[in-house]
């Protein structure tokens, strides 16, 4: 993600001469700003659809089977989830069906790909990998409070992803999105078929199901988390850096 | 504040709109519709031609297997041969064969069948493990001589959805898998009426809309397009799910 160059911009002459130089770096490249656009969409129709499909049997089991007259783990009366929430927004089951399905080979071939190259390229280990000093409890404390103050990191800091990012986007990349497609698979008979260690490794299809639902919603959590972040730490930088790559790397504190 | 949520509030209203208006366009459900050959071809790829769905043992047993879709066919034929209790019932196999069979029930049952405990997967989400007593449709269509020219096997069913009859169709690759039986039993008993007697469908790696019960008459196709609506069963045409229910 970061990239050494950093382009330093003169202060503009008129500008008073306390103000420090304007510092714009290359912080995302290309795959990585088209992989986040396209998941910006897909999983949003992923989790919409995937509400519909839910409405249709809004009822979680653990084991093998689970209908009607077995025992849920979490249970809904009618249609829970409104219309607003859903795609599509009255209810059609094949219609969601279709959604969910199609979009998920736009969610499945690119996080494969993204799983490959980001371990090839060694992003992974550059950038998303904890350092030794950064995982010692007190460190983390520290950037808890850190973001809870609403002090994000300054200078170069802020061209590195600090502790709390690199456990949140690992968890997503490398835990919930591929369990979400391998919980997925094992809700598939046929595949169930083709790989039975799909039943094996969660415990059976329904149970599957309901871990498919609970990473769907932690990711939901992740999203809402991730956005308020963007809003926080400043919505045009932050985005415009995701659309352009280019960053304006906000000055260090002084004097505090 | 408030014109920032109102923006927020317009904007997601626009995107369901989107969504909805995108789910109404024809060529946006062809381009989603394909995506239903990619998942068949590329599950259809990482199968073995006969990969067995799991098979369960007595314990796993749902205790109660509950029925879905039609639970009573309401036609005074099937009435009959209810109060019968099924002895006039004959199944029919026709179309691209060699030699079209009419079989009694009573014939159906005396050929060696096959007793398998698997699961039932509904397209709402939810599962049943049961036992399936019957004997593989492959006998069935060895015995007529299929054609060279088939392609699809057609389950045409005594029910009625509405007033549309209710009808299935598998390929050959699930015709002739081992597990596809044609069951008369189910947990040590008869079928009963809502778990479709006096015989029914197990493709045992689709999901629960293909398994068709009260069949009456199986066709031998070499296209599924001439059949009612065209698109190979009654929940296809009428609901447009997918016709390859693997997923």
């Amino acid at each position: 993600m970061v990239d050494p160059a950093v382009i330093e911009e003169p202060a503009k002459a008129e500008s008073r001469p306390s103000r420090p130089a304007r510092r714009i770096a290359y912080r995302h490249r290309v795959p990585t700003r088209l992989w986040h656009w396209l998941n910006a969409i897909t999983v949003f129709v992923m989790l919409m659809s995937g509400l519909m499909i839910f409405n249709a049997h809004p009822h979680l089991y653990w084991g093998q089977y689970g209908a009607n007259f077995d025992h849920p783990w979490l249970s809904f009366h009618g249609r829970p989830v409104p219309g607003w929430a859903t795609i599509p927004s009255t209810y059609n089951l094949a219609a969601a069906r279709r959604w969910h399905l199609g979009f998920a080979w736009l969610l499945v071939l690119p996080l494969v790909l993204f799983l490959i190259t980001s371990l090839i390229n060694r992003h992974a280990q550059r950038d998303l990998k904890p350092t030794r000093d950064e995982v010692r409890l007190a460190h983390i404390w520290h950037d808890i409070r850190e973001h809870a103050r609403l002090r994000f990191p300054t200078g170069d800091a802020a061209l590195r992803y600090n502790i709390l990012q690199k456990v949140s986007y690992l968890t997503v990349i490398f835990v919930l999105l591929p369990l979400m497609v391998l919980t997925g698979l094992a809700m598939s008979p046929s595949m169930d078929a083709a790989w039975p260690w799909l039943l094996d490794i969660f415990g059976g299809r329904q149970s599957a199901r309901s871990i498919h639902f609970i990473c769907a919603m932690a990711l939901l959590a992740f999203i809402v988390v991730h956005l308020l972040m963007v809003v926080l730490a400043g919505p045009i930088n932050e985005i415009g850096s995701m659309i352009t790559g280019r960053f304006r790397v906000p000055p260090e504190r002084t004097g505090e | 504040m408030i014109s920032r949520r109102r923006f927020v509030a317009a904007g997601s209203g626009l995107l369901l709109a989107g969504c909805d208006r995108l789910n109404r366009s024809p060529e946006f459900r062809a381009t989603l519709r394909s995506a239903e050959r990619l998942t068949m071809k590329v599950q259809r790829l990482v199968s073995p031609r006969d990969a067995l769905a799991r098979e369960y043992s007595e314990a796993d047993l749902s205790p109660v297997f509950r029925s879905n879709g039609t639970a009573m066919p309401g036609t005074d034929e099937y009435a009959r041969h209810l109060k019968e209790g099924f002895a006039n019932w004959r199944l029919t196999v026709d179309g691209l064969v060699a030699r079209p069979l009419s079989i009694s029930l009573e014939t159906l049952r005396t050929i060696p069948h096959r007793v398998q405990i698997t699961r039932h997967d509904c397209v709402e989400g939810w599962s049943a493990i049961g036992k399936w007593h019957g004997l593989e449709l492959a006998r069935i269509l060895d015995a007529a001589g299929l054609s060279t020219r088939a392609r699809y096997i057609v389950f045409h069913c005594a029910d009625r959805f509405g007033d549309k009859p209710y009808y299935e169709s598998i390929d050959l690759i699930d015709a002739f898998h081992p597990q596809t039986i044609l069951a008369w039993g189910m947990n040590g008993h008869l079928l009963t009426v809502p778990h479709g007697a006096p015989l029914r469908l197990r493709v045992e790696r689709q999901l629960g809309y293909k398994q068709a019960k009260y069949v009456q008459r199986i066709e031998a196709v070499d296209s599924i397009a001439r059949i009612h609506g065209g698109k190979g069963g009654y929940w296809e045409d009428n609901v447009d799910y997918e016709w390859y229910a693997g997923i």
